[in-house]
């Protein structure tokens, strides 16, 4: 008890990071990560509950107390162990998870002063492990001769493939684009999630086993119906939910118009931050306006301001409260000098004779009735137009399911909006063989959510496949 | 890694074909499809239409001109490189009918990517007459390819100096004069010749479609780089389309919009003339 209570006394330890004036020019990480004390120092506040509650709060079940202990003893590298036995890309997830709203709000310390930082100690000791060059493979049993196509290597495709690798069966991961990753190499940001780190977890799965064929556009070279002639026993669809949405008012395909989906991809995919010595252009606006509140936009507008704006604006129709994107996220944005017009939306872009957007006409809102989805609904208020001089805009209103991969399976149940309908459980669609999981059934949402997603189908998948004999 | 089998300048050497292996994608390509390259780790994606494809040798024809960084790069890659990355087939296939006379009209490379079109629709069983032409005769490509695809085949200049002297849109304007049973008019070529084809055949009430080369990255639909205005709504070329119903098509904003980095893509091709000492 005496010890618990001293644990206690540590403050939560904050995580070094780059000064906000300084970091706004670069396309470095934000925070630099906790050194072996302050992890330590962190990993003791754990309090070890008998009946940890933050574990339930985690989507694929870390066993959390058990690596914090391993840290606070210093024992650095078991400590990863123990995250990698549930998780297989924990130097993503410790940086992108939403943990606030997962295991940290569930920690009982939280209930009196702050939660036991989960995901920064998540980070660290996958970097540590990562940095010693020590990341060993686990044991690969004999191989079981089974087959699976896995469409897609966003992080439900890759959870998918690391966890029927680790029991035998042989998985090919079909992506469309040239790099792995899904929305962690083209969505996400360098100076948030650094592409070295996607790349050394993607490759530590590829020693596992997992094969990767890149500029596979299912749908287009082979449909699914090929890839079980071709002798998969099981096809698993991550594909995400990559269709941008669009706003549809007068003058949006003006050019300097962006979906956050195309300035994102090409940023970071392409790197269009170095060119000209990577060869894919993108347009630096010195006033820009990113409309949306989401992820998304904070990473459209921090990226807007690394390619020197000198103003850049998140336009948001509703207010500051309503804001879906992470709280670290949008203090992070205030920091560096993001401005927030809240309670506004865009109804007109402005273009001069070339054809390029110099100005947005806006109206201001004002919040009405909750609508379904119980936030305030955002009503125009008549007659408040006003125009913003802006050359450069990105819409990061959302995005949809795209139809490429769907409209080619016969007899694959979608819903109404397009997304898979598949077994929240197992994540099995109405055709036999075929599981689906992360952002194309759920809609966007989050790394973690399509992590467990593939990892309830590999256990559905390794269940049907051992049962087949 | 896709290799380069063979490699030919044309057009006064402003032009470059490759016979690239490409197995999977020769054997499930249709006319009017086209695919994304980048020829290197630095290196955009660019949108190629094949001019043609052999699934039997496992490989497929592009046609490219010399316009910038990206296309220059591509000229230096001999018979035995790799290009590092080609996807597809992409886009929709051209939709083929046997209708009755058709013309199909092509200008500068557009030419090369008419020409998979133009052979598909005499092979159903179309009267295909091809309307080719270039600025001069040196530039002209595929006269014979094109003549062996279709029935009756015409050549301009526009300064003479081949064929009949003008535009391909006056040679066009001539034949639907003189036939009323044409049923379909296909043009691809650049975005000013494809807009005065559907200027052209616009009185005569003749349907006319045309393929959209629109600046693209992923050509998945997941970007919306490539829209463009059909028909009052906005479609994405390299999913719905490249090939839509030209008098639908807003020309003008296509224009600007492929216009949209030509700053950039100067500051680039310089610093590639630089490197290679040209
Ligand atoms: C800018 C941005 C920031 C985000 N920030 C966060 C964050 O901080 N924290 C968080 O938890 N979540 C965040 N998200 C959400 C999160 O990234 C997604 O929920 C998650 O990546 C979904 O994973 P997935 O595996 O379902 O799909 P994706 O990551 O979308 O991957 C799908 C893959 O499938 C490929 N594909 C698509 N169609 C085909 C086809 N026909 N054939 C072959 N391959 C195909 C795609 O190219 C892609 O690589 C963010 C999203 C974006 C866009
Ligand atoms: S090129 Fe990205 S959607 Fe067409």
């Amino acid at each position: 008890m005496a010890e618990k209570e001293k644990r206690e006394k540590i403050p939560r330890q904050p995580m070094p990071e780059q000064d906000p004036k300084e970091r706004g020019k670069n396309f470095n990480e934000v925070p630099y990560g906790y050194t072996p004390e302050l992890a330590q120092r962190e990993a003791k506040r754990c309090l070890q509950c008998k009946k940890p509650k933050c574990i339930e709060g985690c989507p694929v079940g870390v066993k959390i107390p058990e690596f914090i202990e391993m840290v606070a003893e210093g024992n650095f590298i078991a400590a990863a162990k123990k995250v990698k036995e549930d998780n297989s890309l924990p130097a993503i997830c410790g940086r992108v998870c939403p943990q606030e709203v997962q295991c940290e709000v569930l920690c009982v310390l939280g209930k009196k002063e702050e939660p036991v930082a989960i995901g920064r100690l998540e980070r660290f000791v996958a970097d540590y492990e990562r940095a010693q060059g020590v990341v060993e493979l686990p044991e690969i049993p004999p191989p079981t001769g089974k087959r699976v196509a896995a469409v897609g290597s966003g992080p439900a495709g890759l959870t998918l493939a690391g966890d029927l690798v680790k029991l035998g069966h042989q998985v090919t991961i079909f992506e469309a684009l040239h790099k792995p990753g899904g929305v962690l190499v083209y969505g996400i940001p360098e100076f948030r999630l650094p592409k070295a780190i996607v790349e050394a977890e993607v490759d530590y799965l590829k020693r596992m086993g997992v094969e990767i064929k890149y500029n596979y556009v299912i749908g287009k070279i082979l449909t699914v119906d090929e890839l079980f002639e071709m002798g998969y026993d099981a096809v698993f669809l991550g594909v995400g939910a990559g269709l941008p949405v669009f706003m549809n008012i007068p003058g949006e395909n003006l050019c300097g118009i962006y979906s956050a989906n195309e300035y994102l991809t090409r940023s970071n995919l392409m790197k269009a931050y170095l060119f000209p010595e990577y060869d894919t252009p993108i347009a630096r606006g010195r006033n820009v306006a990113v409309i949306g509140g989401g992820n998304v936009a904070m990473d459209s507008a921090r990226t807007a301001l690394r390619l020197g704006a000198d103003n850049v604006y998140i336009v948001y129709r509703r207010s500051k409260t309503e804001l879906p994107a992470r709280a670290e996220e949008v203090h992070h944005a205030e920091e560096e000098g993001i401005q927030f017009k809240f309670l506004t939306n865009p109804v007109r872009f402005i273009e001069n004779e070339d054809g390029w957007v110099v100005g947005m006409e806006c109206i201001q809102m004002e919040l009405g009735e909750p609508d379904d989805s119980g936030r305030r609904r955002p009503v125009p208020i008549e007659g408040s137009n006003f125009t913003m001089d802006m050359d450069l805009v990105v819409i990061a209103v959302g995005t949809g399911a795209n139809p490429v991969i769907t409209s080619t399976v016969p007899n694959l149940e979608l819903n109404k909006r397009g997304y898979i309908v598949a077994d929240p459980e197992t994540g099995k669609t109405s055709r036999e063989g075929i599981y689906a999981g992360g952002d194309i059934v759920t809609g966007a949402a989050t790394v973690i959510l399509a992590m467990g997603a593939g990892r309830q189908s590999s256990t559905a998948i390794h269940e049907c496949l051992i049962s087949k004999g | 890694m896709f290799k380069i089998l063979k490699k030919r300048e044309m057009a006064d050497s402003t032009v470059c074909h490759f016979n690239v292996e490409a197995p999977l994608i020769a054997k499930k390509a249709r006319p009017g499809q086209f695919v994304v390259l980048r020829p290197n780790e630095t290196g955009e994606r660019i949108p190629l239409t094949m001019a043609g494809t052999d699934p039997e040798r496992g490989t497929i024809d592009i046609i490219f001109q010399v316009v910038g960084k990206t296309t220059a790069l591509l000229r230096t890659f001999r018979e035995g490189d790799y290009i590092l990355d080609v996807i597809g087939p992409l886009g929709r296939p051209t939709h083929l009918e046997k209708l009755g006379t058709v013309i199909c009209v092509g200008g500068g490379t557009g030419i090369a990517v008419l020409y998979p079109i133009t052979k598909a629709l005499k092979e159903i069983g179309n009267h295909v007459i091809s309307i080719i032409g270039a600025r001069t005769k040196d530039l002209l490509i595929l006269e014979e390819e094109m003549g062996n695809a279709s029935n009756e085949l015409f050549i301009t200049t526009d300064d003479g100096s081949y064929g009949r002297h003008g535009f391909v849109t006056d040679a066009m304007k001539d034949l639907l004069e003189e036939r009323k049973d044409v049923k379909l008019v296909v043009g691809i070529g650049p975005v000013p010749m494809m807009k005065f084809v559907c200027k052209t055949s616009e009185p005569y009430g003749v349907k006319t479609m045309v393929s959209l080369n629109a600046i693209m990255v992923d050509a998945t639909g997941m970007c919306g780089a490539c829209r463009a205005t059909v028909g009052g709504k906005t479609q994405f070329c390299c999913v719905d389309g490249p090939e839509f119903d030209g008098h639908q098509v807003d020309f003008d904003e296509l224009m600007k919009r492929q216009a949209a980095y030509l700053k950039e893509e100067k500051v680039s091709y310089e610093l590639f003339l630089k490197e290679h000492g040209q």
